[in-house]
């Protein structure tokens, strides 16, 4: 069975504004995966160059949030919700 | 708890308050005790816009003895869509001043002090200095990250909400019980990653929402008690309806306010926040006239309008290739690398970003960037058309 990932108002640009996507993925970073795999446009939204989890995303695992989970090695379980949730500012951005 | 107020600054409420306040004095939880607390308080909010308007309003309201506003903008018409607290006659006049009438004849009893500027690493720990509470509802990261730090050193409390579209956060930053602004958001996005309000519009009651949210969190600070959105953030999607709250912990490494910080002054914001740095000047752009010019020439440019459905039904660009922002990588294969290609947007700020995304998803082929967007093709080339 696969997970729920929750899509934020500002990505779904990237996922032909879907705000609920069910994905396979046992892992976070698996899960986002597959999710880049669909929308690769989303891709530098979420990781930097290495690969990391940007400083400006939150994903959270249920209430909990992977950075104090062990971050995409977080395990997912079956028909999880796991939502991401980017830094917004509100109101004109990059004055 | 018993609230951030000191008791020696309470007094006593007149008359004529036991009247106004009498449904906050009939609450156990607030009360005449309650109600002193909201009269000594001091509340400053950074930002008189779309969350401020509805804090400002309702704290007036609730009888917060001073209330303090922040704001270097005036009032624009594309403003009154969800910021309540001005009228049309307020049009270009500042927003403090035009906030503060309103506030003066809603509650004649309170203080109002209007700071007409912007907040800088300058002046912000002086003029937060002398508030007790921080009401967060600025519309850009530079201001988030200094109010945020500002409040950490100062040990204020700082209650944040954010909007975008229909989308809404709202928590409680105090970095003597909980996280801070950084341990949510280590770092902030490059500047034109995210499409701003101004570009990617935004719902007008969202705000009213989100701001109101923010005065209950300031109320309960002040009176005490409750369960106040510390460690807790809570979103809100208004299209869905949906609301989630999510645990927020403090990071032990945070460098403002974990254990051994790294910094313990305010900072150059703009430059933390990469605007004025020169990432720009790598994409090349065309203006409107010289893109009119090569176009009449018959020059092999292909025209990529990377805007949205409903945005290009606003301001038809005749002759472009229609593929939305979101799907330039997946649809790459569809341009003509031998083709110079000319990015097209609103204002010419997602167009950069398209240009170097497709650049590091491997596009090889030149790119053009229309500078100042389909905006400035409406001024300078075809003034049949409406900039939107
Ligand atoms: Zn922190």
């Amino acid at each position: 069975m696969p997970a729920n990932l929750l899509v934020p108002t500002a990505l779904r640009g990237f996922t032909d504004r879907k705000a609920e996507i069910s994905l396979e993925g046992a892992t976070v970073g698996a899960l986002l995966e597959s999710l880049v795999s669909l929308y690769p446009d989303i891709r530098p939204h979420l990781f930097d160059e290495r690969g990391a989890l940007r400083g400006f995303i939150n994903v959270f695992v249920g209430e909990e949030n992977v950075r104090g989970t062990g971050g995409l090695d977080t395990p997912v379980a079956d028909g999880a919700s796991v939502m991401v949730v980017p830094a917004i500012a509100g109101g004109a951005f990059g004055r | 708890m018993t609230g951030i107020i000191p008791d020696g600054r309470l007094a006593d409420l007149t008359r004529e308050e036991l009247v106004r306040y009498s449904r906050h004095l009939l609450l156990p939880e607030v009360g005449v005790e309650g109600q002193k607390r909201l009269k000594a308080s001091r509340v400053l909010i950074v930002g008189t816009g779309g969350l401020g308007a509805p804090l400002a309003l309702y704290l007036a309201a609730a009888g917060v003895g001073t209330l303090g506003l922040v704001d270097c903008d005036l009032v624009e018409a594309s403003n009154l869509q969800r910021q309540v607290i001005f009228g049309t006659r307020d049009l270009d006049r500042p927003k403090t001043a035009a906030a503060a009438d309103r506030l003066k004849a809603l509650n004649p009893g309170i203080t109002v002090n209007t700071y007409n500027m912007r907040l800088t690493s300058r002046n912000a720990l002086a003029v937060i200095g002398d508030y007790d509470v921080v009401a967060d509802g600025t519309d850009n990261y530079p201001s988030r990250y200094l109010v945020g730090d500002a409040c950490v050193f100062l040990k204020k409390p700082d209650v944040y909400a954010s909007i975008f579209q229909f989308e809404g956060q709202a928590t409680v930053f105090d970095a003597e019980r909980g996280p801070c602004y950084r341990c949510l958001y280590p770092s902030p996005p490059p500047p034109g990653l995210v499409p701003s309000c101004g570009e990617g519009g935004v719902m007008g009651v969202l705000p009213g929402i989100l701001g109101t949210i923010q005065a209950a969190e300031v109320i309960k600070l002040i009176v005490g008690g409750g369960r106040p959105l510390i460690g807790r953030l809570h979103i809100v999607d208004a299209w869905l309806m949906r609301t989630v709250d999510v645990k927020l912990d403090k990071n032990p490494d945070c460098p403002v306010c974990g254990k051994s910080p790294t910094i313990t002054e305010l900072v150059d914001y703009e430059q933390f926040c990469g605007l004025g740095d020169d990432r720009g000047e790598e994409v090349p752009s065309v203006t409107a006239g010289e893109l009119k010019s090569r176009l009449d020439a018959g020059d092999r440019v292909q025209v990529i309008d990377i805007r949205e459905p409903h945005e290009r039904s606003l301001f038809r660009f005749g002759g472009a290739v229609p593929v939305p922002f979101g799907q330039l990588v997946r649809r790459m294969d569809e341009f003509d690398p031998s083709a110079d290609l000319v990015f097209i947007c609103k204002i010419g700020q997602r167009s950069l970003y398209a240009i170097r995304a497709l650049r590091e998803a491997g596009y090889g082929g030149p790119m053009f960037n229309l500078k100042d967007g389909v905006n400035a093709w409406a001024r300078e080339v075809d003034p049949d058309l409406d900039a939107y």
